[in-house]
C-alpha cells in the first residue's frame, strides 16, 4: 500500500482586514458578505493599513468594529462629505463609504450626488436592500411598487409614494464619476462579479481616477419576514429586474487628482 | 507686522490662516461670505485645502471629516446656515474632534434679513445640538479682537478637543477697522494620536459619535462633563471698565457691549458711577464675576441685539442680588448710545440696594416704542 503524500494548503481563510469578532447582523443577513469581500479587496490590494472608512447610521453602524482599519461614523446620510474631509487633507489615504438605502438614497441624495459632481477621490459602498433596516422595516426610497413594509402597509402606490429611486444610474449621469456599477450577492457567480468591482472601485482611487460607486443588491430577511433562502430568491426574481444589473458607467478618462 | 485697515471678515479669515489652519470647508450666506471668498483665493495659494460645500450640512460634515484626519479644520457661516449645522455640531461634540465655527450673525426668525444681529445666543451657547454639550462661545467687539481670538480659537479647540464658535454680529464682520495681524504661525506636521491616519503599523482608531449601553452613555456623558467643568474653571475671559467703584454695571457681548461702552462714559460724565462689564467667553460664561459685582452694584443692565437672551445668565449671575434691567434691538437696528445712556439714568433713579426689586421700565426717549424691548 502506498502513501501518497501531500502538502496542506490554506484555501479559504480569514481576510486581515476583516476584525475576529461576533457579528451582531441577523442571519442570513448580506452586510457580512459585503464586508467580506470589501475587506478581501483591501487585503488583495495591500491597502488596509492606509484605508479609512466611514461607517452610516443604519444597520452597518457598528461596522467600525468589522474592519482592522482606522474609521468614524457620520450622520445619517453624510458620510461622503464626511468622506470629503478626510479624503482633502489625507490625499495619500485610501477613503471609502459604506452606506445603505436609507441613508445614500434618501436622507443622504445631496451629499452622494455633490461628492460625485466633485469627481471626489472615494469609493462608496452602497447596500440596496430595498428597506430600512435597523428601524424595523420601513419603506426606503427604493422599495418597490407594491412593496409592504411597515411605514406602507397597503404595499407601495406609485401614486402616493413615488417610484422606486434608482441612484447608479442617477450618479452614473454625473460627469465627475468615473466607475459605476450595481452589481448583486445572492448567488456565487454574482457575488464574484460584486468583488470584481469593488476591486475596481478601489483601483480608481488607487489611481486617481475620481469618484466609484458600487451598489450591491442585499436581502434583509428579518424585515421582509422571509427565510434566507428565500430572500435570496427574492432578490433574484424581484430586485435584479428593477435594479438591472452590470457597470453603469466604467470610464478610462482620467478626472484629476483631488485633493492638495 | 503693521497697523492695516481690515474688514472684519477678511481679517478672520487671515488670522485663521496664520493661526495654521490646514482645511477650510464654507457655504455662501450674507453677512459672512467674504470669509469664504477670501479663504477660496487664499487657501489654495498656500496649499492648503479649500472646499465650497453644497450645503452647510455638507460643509460641517466636510471639516468633521477633516478634523478626524488630525488637521485644523474650520467653517463660518450666519445664523440660518449655523441652524444647518446643528445636526454636525452635535456629532462632532460626541466625538470629541478640534473644530472652529465663525458664525457672523444675522436677524432672524426664519430668513430674517442680513442686517447684524446677536439673536444667536441661544443657538450658540445654550443649544448648539440635541444633546449634552457645549462648545466654547468666543465673543470678540472689535476686529482686532477677532483677530486675535482666531489664534486662541485654534488652541482651545486643540487643547480640549472641543467646538469654539467665535460668535459676531454682522457689524463686526463687515466693519473695516485698522487692526495689526499676527505673523504666520507654522503648521503641525505631526497628526494626534487618537487621528484617523491609517492603522499600518498600530491598532485600529475608531471615532464613534455614539455609545449604546445604556452604562457607557452615562459614563461617557459624565466624562464630558467633567471636561466641560474644567473648561468652565479654567478658559472664562471678560473685559471690564470703570467697575471698581461702579454702582450700576452695564452688561453687553460683542457689538452691543462696545456701544456700551461709549454709554458709561457718557453716564461718567453725568456722575453717575456706571461700569462696563463686557463677557469675551459667552460660554462658559463669566457668573463669578458678574456674582462678585453684584455684591455692590446697585443695578445692571443688559444691552443686547436681541430679545434678551444673555440677560437669563446675567440674572442667574446676579441671584437677586440686585435688579437686572434689559434694553433690545433687534432686526438689525442697533442700540445708541443715548438711549443706553437714557436707560442707565432711569436705572440710577430706580434701583437701590434696599429695593433690588423696585419696578423700572425702560424705555428709550429717542426710540418709537415699537421698536423698543422691555423686560420686567
Amino acid at each position: 500500500m502506498t502513501i501518497e503524500s501531500y502538502s496542506e494548503a490554506i484555501v479559504a481563510d480569514r481576510p486581515k482586514a476583516l476584525s475576529k469578532t461576533q457579528s451582531h447582523y441577523c442571519p442570513g443577513c448580506l452586510h457580512g458578505l459585503a464586508h467580506r469581500l470589501i475587506a478581501e479587496v483591501l487585503d488583495e490590494l495591500a491597502i488596509r493599513g492606509t484605508t479609512l472608512m466611514v461607517a452610516p447610521v443604519g444597520c452597518a453602524v457598528f461596522a467600525s468594529n468589522y474592519f482592522e482599519c482606522d474609521s468614524v461614523v457620520a450622520p445619517h446620510g453624510r458620510a461622503p462629505a464626511v468622506a470629503t474631509g478626510l479624503k482633502r487633507v489625507s490625499p495619500d489615504k485610501i477613503v471609502f463609504a459604506y452606506q445603505g438605502d436609507g441613508d445614500l438614497a434618501s436622507i443622504g441624495t445631496a451629499e452622494i450626488i455633490h461628492a460625485a459632481a466633485r469627481g471626489e477621490s472615494i469609493t462608496v459602498i452602497f447596500i440596496n436592500n430595498a428597506v430600512y433596516g435597523m428601524t424595523g422595516g420601513q419603506m426606503a426610497p427604493t422599495s418597490l411598487v407594491g412593496m409592504k413594509t411597515t411605514s406602507s402597509p397597503f404595499g407601495r402606490d406609485v401614486k402616493t409614494m413615488g417610484s422606486p429611486l434608482k441612484m447608479s444610474e442617477l450618479i452614473a449621469g454625473i460627469d465627475g464619476a468615473t466607475f459605476v456599477s450595481r452589481r448583486s450577492m445572492h448567488n456565487p457567480a454574482e457575488i464574484r462579479k460584486a468583488k470584481k468591482a469593488i476591486r475596481r472601485a478601489f483601483e480608481v482611487q488607487i489611481n486617481h481616477q475620481g469618484f466609484s460607486l458600487v451598489e450591491l443588491l442585499s436581502n434583509c430577511p428579518t424585515n421582509w419576514q422571509m427565510t434566507p433562502l428565500e430572500s435570496l430568491r427574492w432578490i433574484e426574481t424581484r430586485m435584479v429586474p428593477v435594479f438591472p444589473l452590470g457597470d453603469l458607467k466604467n470610464a478610462a478618462a482620467n478626472n484629476g487628482l483631488k485633493g492638495v | 507686522m503693521a497697523i492695516e485697515l481690515l474688514k472684519g471678515n477678511e481679517a478672520i479669515a487671515e488670522a485663521a490662516v496664520r493661526a495654521g489652519v490646514d482645511a477650510y470647508f464654507g457655504y455662501p450666506i450674507t453677512p459672512q461670505t467674504e470669509l469664504l471668498e477670501y479663504m477660496a483665493k487664499r487657501m489654495p495659494e498656500l496649499g492648503r485645502v479649500f472646499l465650497q460645500a453644497e450645503s452647510e450640512l455638507g460643509a460641517i460634515n466636510m471639516v468633521y471629516g477633516a478634523a478626524c484626519a488630525g488637521k485644523r479644520a474650520m467653517t463660518s457661516s450666519s445664523s440660518p446656515g449655523v441652524s444647518l449645522m446643528q445636526e454636525g455640531l452635535s456629532y462632532i461634540a460626541a466625538a470629541e474632534v478640534p473644530v472652529v465655527l465663525v458664525d457672523v450673525m444675522r436677524g432672524g426668525p426664519g430668513l430674517g434679513n442680513i442686517a447684524p444681529s446677536q439673536s444667536d445666543y441661544f443657538q450658540m451657547v445654550k443649544s448648539a445640538g440635541h444633546g449634552d454639550f457645549k462648545p466654547i462661545v468666543l465673543a470678540p467687539a472689535s476686529v482686532q479682537e477677532a483677530v486675535d481670538i482666531m489664534d486662541l480659537a485654534f488652541d482651545l479647540a486643540d487643547k480640549y478637543r472641543t467646538i469654539v464658535t467665535v460668535l459676531l454680529d454682522g457689524t463686526i464682520g463687515q466693519m473695516m477697522e485698522p487692526a495689526e495681524l499676527p505673523p504666520m504661525k507654522p503648521r503641525r506636521t505631526a497628526a494626534p494620536g487618537w487621528a484617523l491616519t491609517g492603522a499600518a503599523d498600530r491598532s485600529k482608531n475608531m471615532i464613534l459619535p455614539f455609545r449604546l449601553q445604556v452604562d457607557d452613555l452615562e459614563a461617557y456623558n459624565l466624562q464630558l462633563q467633567q471636561k466641560l467643568a474644567l473648561i468652565a474653571h479654567s478658559e472664562v475671559r471678560y473685559h471690564e471698565q470703570m467697575v471698581d467703584d461702579a454702582e450700576l454695571i452695564v452688561v453687553g457681548f460683542g457689538t452691543a457691549g462696545r456701544i456700551a461702552q461709549t454709554a458709561v462714559r457718557l453716564a461718567r460724565r453725568q456722575g453717575i458711577k456706571a461700569g462696563l462689564f463686557r463677557p469675551i467667553t459667552l460660554w462658559p460664561f463669566p457668573e463669578r464675576r458678574l456674582s462678585q459685582l453684584a455684591d455692590d452694584a446697585r443695578g445692571f443692565l443688559v444691552v443686547e441685539m436681541n430679545a434678551g437672551q444673555m440677560v437669563e445668565d446675567v440674572r442667574l449671575a446676579v441671584g437677586g442680588q440686585a435688579p437686572v434691567k434689559f434694553l433690545g434691538r433687534m432686526g438689525g437696528s442697533l442700540p445708541m448710545p443715548d438711549d443706553i445712556l437714557a436707560a442707565i439714568v432711569k436705572l440710577d433713579q430706580a434701583s437701590t440696594r434696599a429695593q433690588p426689586d423696585a419696578p423700572c421700565t425702560i424705555e428709550g426717549p429717542s426710540m418709537p416704542l415699537k421698536h423698543f424691548v422691555s423686560v420686567n
